[in-house]
């Protein structure tokens, strides 16, 4: 079945993919040959363009060539801090000999070892997944071992360009032991002014007790347009918590599935939009109860301003073994602008009858009466609306675990609305 | 220190306040009364700047300045202290915080220093018991699920700390028991001096046992339509408002 949209956009990127694992990407190639790209009007992609926009603002799809990077780029791009390990990526390939070696965790890059992959992201959910199996190179595998806590977060820092090509297709598999712990931060950052298309794939395998925190921000120029998809499998008695925050960018779409295998889990995502000009972000999360007495919260957070966009999907699908099932949802949005938008939707699929479900998405301006209350103390007016905005967000903020980047996102969210104090 | 001439002032339109007219000196307390409905907050909220609010006519002259010109942190700046009849719930911003960042921000505009940490906790501990308020409360995010008592004594506290030279209470007895009332009114009669004045809006007597004014106006219909002493709330009290909305409303015909 072919859809509205050209088929061949990606044919050039498809034609020069990586040699290796021929059935899994050939796999990959069918899926994404059988589903096309999202056409203008598709449920899934609604409000998201994505498939005018590549064609509008990308004109080589070949794959970005990696670039080289310099210890001094990296020291740079490594925020205040900082404590734990880097591992460094250009263009979508690992660089090992610019990474930390972590003891106790396997790295390597998914060009020797390509098990599991796919097994958790299955291709046959979304056209740019199956792209991504198709097309990836130079991914990296990372191995937690079972009960070993790493002690400082990992992370994965990576740099992107337009280089030659302009698509760069990341792929990271994730594996994390019973009883294991371990934080990544996910921070890209942008290099030169023309656009690239990042087709992301991360796929986390947890075990049972296992801790899994993933923390990423989305702050590169305005040149970068995104699709990913993170998905894992949270097994019993174990956390998974997403703290996604968007701050720019041109055109993103996040798509994060959590499936909760096992009793006594809990699955988190938690984010922020902040965003203006005409930076456009969608999250679509999935978390899918499959067992009974697992918890997952969900806590989304958006500020727009200026011509900016952004779409929330909640799906929360409660299968009907999963009973005593807590899910709760919500998506709070503020409009400093006429001219932002914001579509947010719960999609909520309950077939368990003994289930705590809670969901709630609002749109809005800025609380007036607050405002005037805080100037009525003194407090000048872009500053008292910083407070009032910063206060918005600071539930998701205090999500984040690790202090240091904490420290880091409250400084870029601060400095964004005016609100140091 | 302020004078009202002629103030007219409406919201969508509709005319709330038709004329007001008062004269406020350094080291008095004004208290202004009347039915609900006939101004009171209107005038509070029109002095200290809400923006809904559209002045028609008339003028408000501040310490010399045009206060009417003046953005509502600026008013504050300048000394005029606003305490809510209904003061906000502000989850997520801390009530240290916010007091901190306004209390800086005010002594800026003065040309003073910024208070640090230390200097304004020790200035905090001291106000916080001029008011006998809870340091658990403070700790809490600004008035949000404060009581009704709580919330009032929170203003209080807040004007001791920004010192204004203008003081407008609005209300500030609503909800208040009488030992609140008393705390609270404690509070107010310990930052008099003959440099600021305070005008209290109520429409009850009682919190003038407390607070005792200098001269009591009463509102109606967007009006000061009787000024007197102390001894004009106490009637007011014992004979209700219904003979001054006769006075006026014949009057008018
Ligand atoms: N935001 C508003 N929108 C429309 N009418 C208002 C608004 N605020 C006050 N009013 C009207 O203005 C009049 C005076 O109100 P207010 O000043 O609150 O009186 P008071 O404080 O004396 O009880 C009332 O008739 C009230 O209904
Ligand atoms: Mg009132």
């Amino acid at each position: 079945m072919n859809t509205l949209t050209t088929q061949d956009t990606f044919d050039v990127l498809l034609e020069s993919a990586p040699q290796n694992f021929s059935v899994l990407r050939a796999a990959g190639k069918e899926l994404y040959q059988a589903a096309g790209l999202p056409a203008a009007k598709a449920e899934e992609y609604k409000f998201t363009a994505i498939t005018k926009k590549l064609e509008k603002s990308i004109s080589d799809f070949r794959a970005a060539a990696p670039i080289s990077i310099s210890q001094n780029q990296i020291t740079e791009s490594t925020f205040k801090g900082f404590d734990g390990y880097i591992l460094v990526f250009s263009n979508g390939k690992f660089l090992p000999e610019l990474s930390s070696q972590i003891e106790g965790v396997q790295v390597g890059s998914l060009e020797e070892n390509n098990e599991g992959i796919g097994t958790i992201a299955k291709a046959e959910k979304d056209a740019f997944a199956a792209l991504n199996q198709a097309t990836f190179s130079g991914g990296i595998s990372i191995t937690v071992p079972k009960k070993i806590q790493v002690d400082k977060p990992i992370l994965l820092l990576s740099f992107n360009q337009s280089n030659e090509g302009q698509v760069i297709t990341p792929r990271f598999w994730i594996e994390v032991g019973d009883f294991a712990e371990v934080t990544f931060i996910d921070q890209s950052v942008g290099l030169g002014d023309s656009s690239y298309f990042i087709n992301k794939v991360v796929e986390a395998k947890g075990g049972i007790n296992s801790q899994i925190n993933y923390y990423r921000l989305q702050h590169e120029g305005d040149q970068v347009i995104e699709v990913s998809n993170i998905e894992t499998d949270v097994q019993a008695d174990a956390r998974f918590t997403s703290v996604n925050i968007s701050l720019s960018g041109d055109m993103v779409r996040n798509n994060l599935s959590l499936n909760l295998l096992g009793s006594n889990c809990e699955g988190n995502m938690y984010g922020i939009y902040l965003l203006n000009g005409k930076t456009h972000v969608d999250n679509h999360t999935n978390v899918d109860h499959t067992i009974p007495h697992a918890e997952s919260n969900e806590l989304y957070k958006g500020i727009f301003d200026g011509q900016s966009r952004g779409v929330f999907n909640g799906k929360i699908f409660v299968r009907q073994d999963a009973q005593k099932t807590n899910a709760f949802q919500q998506n709070n949005n503020v409009l400093l602008s006429q001219d932002a938008i914001v579509n947010t939707k719960p999609q909520l699929e309950i077939w368990a009858d003994d289930v705590k479900c809670s969901h709630g998405c609002t749109v809005g301006q800025l609380d007036e009466e607050a405002l005037f209350y805080l100037q009525a103390r003194g407090i000048d007016k872009t500053l008292a609306k910083g407070l009032l905005l910063y206060a918005f967000v600071g539930e998701v903020l205090e999500k984040i675990e690790d202090e240091s980047f904490k420290n880091h996102v409250v400084g870029l969210i601060t400095n964004r609305l005016g609100s140091k104090f | 220190m302020l004078t009202i001439k002629n103030l007219h002032a409406s919201i969508e339109g509709t005319p709330i306040l038709r004329g007001i007219n008062l004269e406020v000196k350094a080291g008095e307390v004004h208290a202004i009364m009347g039915p609900n409905g006939s101004g009171k907050s209107t005038l509070a909220s029109v002095l200290a700047g809400r923006e809904e609010y559209e002045v028609t006519e008339g003028e408000v002259i501040f310490q010399g300045k045009d206060l009417l010109e003046m953005a509502p942190e600026d008013r504050a700046r300048e000394g005029v202290f606003l305490a809510f009849q209904y003061p906000v719930e502000i989850p997520g911003v801390s009530s240290t915080n916010f007091l901190r960042t306004a209390l800086n921000q005010v002594r800026e505009y003065r040309g003073q220093e910024p208070l640090d940490a230390v200097k304004f906790l020790s200035l905090m501990k001291e106000k916080m018991k001029l008011v006998e308020i809870d340091q658990k409360l403070l700790s809490r995010s600004l008035n949000e699920g404060f009581s009704g008592g709580e919330k009032k004594r929170n203003e209080i506290f807040q004007m001791a700390m920004l010192e204004p030279t203008l003081s407008i209470l609005d209300e500030t007895d609503s909800g208040l028991d009488i030992d609140a009332l008393r705390i609270v009114s404690n509070g107010v009669n310990q930052l008099k001096s003959d440099k600021n004045a305070t005008i209290v809006v109520t429409h009850y007597q009682r919190l003038l046992d407390y607070i005792v004014p200098d001269y009591v106006h009463v509102l109606y219909k967007g009006r000061i339509v009787k000024s007197g002493t102390k001894e004009l709330a106490l009637e007011l009290e014992e004979k209700g408002y219904d003979w001054i909305k006769e006075e006026v409303d014949s009057a008018a015909v």
